[in-house]
């Protein structure tokens, strides 16, 4: 049975991981090379690699971290962040990347989407979608750009939609307003956003226990789950967590 | 030296650091020539059944016709795999090396497509290329086509249907799922195949 993944997400500004270090039981490395595939070992199913370096002068700084990463890591690595072009994506991927993360370059030329599946095949694009609930849109969730800090008055459904048309390979949809709470997944932006596609979708934000896990992959129906800092929150290891969620009667990939 | 073919079909440098990683001497290149004095062949590739037009366009496709009538160990991955099949509903006008019977499909509607995550393998004949993998083993499977399960099956895997995850005849060896992503078993499958 295909399993519920839960993905290791690498917080990387300026070259060091800057959430998320508990992950694997380090005491801090720090360094994405050496966090990635302990995560690996102890269990992650996939590895994403967030550059969330504001400024775009630090490209080659990420694309020689990607390399590092990609080095020893015989598990899928999705790398996001600042990819604007298909000649930013061909870097990435050349760097060692298996999939690259787009999200407001997407939204500003939702053409990119199209172009980089048709070079590199739709499992290579993952649609990095950021939701907020939304007063204007009567209850319906609004997607925002640029971090969680742009309003694009697009409804998260439609959005989600015309990227699948596009050829968008998997959804990463993280709610704003869960994000880094440690309260939980948003289960029903997940649910409605796993019913209207018809392509994996990753939930994120709010991760703070397996019990968090279990929900989103059973009342939210994801595919995957991803947690950057959740271990900072009462869970120790990734291992222990996988093993949690087989207690609850979840396919995952355990032991493994 | 491992022959890696290249043909536009996606990334090839993963499968090359896992062989690597192996401690296998190994080259990407879509150079006649070199795939001829390779003893060992690794067809990779993700992507458009199309893309494996490619490989006729560069004069690969009799390369590798040739090896296998020599048998040199082969192996296919994703796409690669599929291409040893008959043909796919991907692309049927690109005909397929037919060294496997039947033609990929796509999956149904009624369950999400791609098939992407980590899913089970039921061992029917370890072979050569799964020995010490047994069944329940995950592997890291991303596809939209499907294999159908033939004689020369040795793995399976289910996903709305069963379909081929592993086959095996004489030096032709196939797997859906990739190895180089798959961890520890798959680094263990990619050994088996360059010990041959």
């Amino acid at each position: 049975m295909l399993t519920k993944r839960v993905i290791a997400c690498l917080d990387v500004d300026a070259g060091r991981v800057v959430k998320g270090v508990h992950f694997a039981d380090l005491r801090d490395a720090g360094d994405p090379a050496e966090l990635a595939p302990a995560y690996s070992r102890s269990g992650a199913d996939e590895i994403i690699l967030l550059d969330i370096s504001a400024a775009n002068q630090k490209r080659s700084t990420l694309l020689e971290i990607v390399r590092k990463t990609a080095q020893h890591l015989f598990v899928p690595f999705t790398v996001g962040g600042g990819i604007r072009s298909l000649n930013d994506a061909t870097a990435v991927f050349d760097a060692g990347a298996d999939k690259i993360a787009v999200n407001s370059a997407a939204l500003e030329n939702p053409a990119l989407i199209s172009q980089i599946a048709r070079r590199y095949g739709s499992q290579a694009v993952v649609v990095a979608v950021d939701a907020k609930s939304s007063f204007t849109l009567r209850g319906n969730y609004e997607v925002w750009a640029c971090g969680g800090k742009q309003s694009t008055g697009k409804e998260v459904l439609a959005w989600v939609r015309e990227t699948e048309d596009r050829g968008a390979g998997e959804i990463l949809l993280t709610s704003i307003d869960r994000d880094g709470t440690g309260d939980g997944f948003d289960c029903e932006l997940t649910a409605r956003v796993a019913v209207a596609v018809r392509i994996p979708v990753i939930a994120s934000g709010g991760a703070g226990n397996a019990c968090h896990f279990v929900q989103v992959f059973k009342e939210g129906k994801a595919d995957a789950a991803l947690a950057a800092s959740v271990f900072h929150y009462g869970i120790n290891t990734l291992s222990g967590l996988k093993q949690e969620l087989a207690l609850a009667g979840l396919p995952v990939r355990w032991p493994c | 030296m491992i022959a890696i073919l290249d043909y536009d079909a996606g990334n090839l440098a993963s499968v090359k650091k896992a062989v690597e990683y192996l401690g296998y001497p190994c080259v990407v290149t879509s150079d006649p020539l070199e795939v001829e004095r390779a003893d060992k062949i690794l067809l990779p590739g993700v992507g458009h059944f199309s893309a494996t037009s490619n490989l006729e366009a560069r004069g690969l496709s009799a390369v590798v016709r040739n090896a296998m009538s020599r048998e040199i160990p082969l192996l296919g991955i994703c796409l690669g795999m599929q291409w040893m099949f008959e043909s796919s509903e991907e692309a049927p006008e690109v005909l397929g090396l037919a060294w496997f019977r039947g033609q990929c499909q796509r999956f149904p509607d009624r369950i999400k497509v791609p098939h992407v995550g980590w899913n089970q393998l039921r061992v029917r004949n370890t072979g050569r290329l799964f020995q010490n993998i047994p069944s329940g083993t995950f592997m890291y499977f991303t596809h939209s086509y499907w294999a159908p399960v033939v004689e020369c099956t040795t793995a399976e895997c289910e996903y709305g249907t069963a379909f081929s995850a592993g086959v095996e005849r004489g030096s032709l060896f196939g797997v859906q799922f990739h190895p180089e992503k798959s961890g520890d078993p798959g680094l263990t499958l990619l050994r088996n195949f360059c010990e041959l």
